[in-house]
């Protein structure tokens, strides 16, 4: 192959690969932006009150099948990390509340769950596309961004790590 | 008489699988997928992100009428400019919304569909919005495909975005 084709492919390449993870690290190794919002059973939550545990922060929705796949998996590590120091917040992306809290309770779930709109999926980066998690440290910075359908075994391998963290 | 009537069964068998080859427009579309999913818009309805951004920035040509048919706070944060929302395309309240949207339109109309809320193989928008163009009469309806999400697809590429409801 001719060398300026070569270090033109190269060069697209490293482009393609700019652009893509572009917005998986927008946040990394960030504070995580602040986020006050009425949870379904309409008691404020507020993100900064969680400094000292380690956040699991959901974005999803009822039309999202990869999320309805998750949420009895974060309800499980609720439970089982809780003590821990885990916390588990979800924000739902619907466009109603009604139809988030029929999931909410069809799957039983054990975390709070507010109601996002575009201003908050703008502070994290644009969330265009569901789910979205973010692992949050115990200093409230952002130590993992997980995007779509995702191995939820390495999301509890990382979730485990940030846990034996001071 | 015996060998006739074998031989008459037999081509009557095998015209009958035939036809969805010869005669097409009989064929039902991706025979076999669910009505519901995205995998049941034929490909050839299917337009690439590249193409509809450059039939958008192409000047001097009627310009699609884009319809957004996922979920409208996603469709707030950001979508192509000129955008329209018209959705959700998996609940009833949306396909009104399609269908009173495109309803005094003409069946020859360039309409392009869009969701990207989530993976193609599991959009649960795009498909009835589809079918509810198609029952309507409407021609020339393309659906974008966004293999994985609108964020990915669309933003990461660097086409164009506007926000807002």
């Amino acid at each position: 192959m001719p060398r300026r084709l070569r270090l033109a492919c190269l060069l697209v390449g490293v482009c393609l690969a700019a652009n893509t993870a572009h917005a998986a690290e927008l946040l990394l190794h960030k504070q995580a932006p602040e986020i006050v919002l009425m949870d379904l059973n309409g008691k404020r939550v507020d993100l900064h009150a969680y400094r000292g545990k380690v956040v699991l922060l959901d974005f999803w929705a009822t039309w999202c099948a990869p999320c309805q796949l998750e949420m009895p998996r974060f309800v499980a590590w609720q439970k089982q990390y809780g003590p821990r120091g885990l916390r588990v917040i979800g924000i739902s992306m619907d466009d109603e509340p009604e139809l988030a809290r029929k999931l909410y309770k069809k799957l039983r779930v054990n975390y709070p769950v507010m109601m996002g709109n575009e201003k908050v999926g703008e502070l994290y980066g644009g969330v265009l596309g569901l789910p979205v998690t973010f692992l949050i440290d115990s200093h409230g910075v952002v130590r993992a961004q997980f995007q779509g359908e995702t191995d939820l075994n390495a999301m509890e391998e990382k979730l485990k790590a940030l846990l034996l963290q001071p | 008489m015996k060998r006739l009537t074998l031989s008459s069964g037999m081509i009557v068998m095998l015209v009958t699988l035939a036809s969805p080859v010869v005669f097409p427009q009989f064929a039902p579309p991706n025979a076999g997928v669910a009505p519901e999913s995205a995998f049941s818009i034929p490909q050839a309805q299917l337009i690439q992100p590249e193409a509809l951004n450059r039939l958008l920035q192409a000047g001097g040509t009627e310009k699609p009428l884009v319809l957004q048919v996922g979920s409208h706070v996603l469709f707030a944060e950001a979508h192509p400019p000129g955008t329209e929302y018209a959705g959700p395309g998996s609940q009833p309240a949306g396909i009104q919304l399609l269908h009173n949207r495109v309803n005094a339109l003409s069946r020859k109309k360039l309409i392009v569909l869009y969701c990207g809320c989530c993976p193609w193989n599991r959009c649960p928008n795009v498909g009835p919005a589809f079918a509810k163009m198609r029952e309507m009469g409407f021609t020339n309806v393309k659906v974008l495909y966004l293999a994985d999400n609108f964020g990915t697809n669309w933003g990461e590429k660097g086409y164009p975005v506007e926000k807002g409801r």
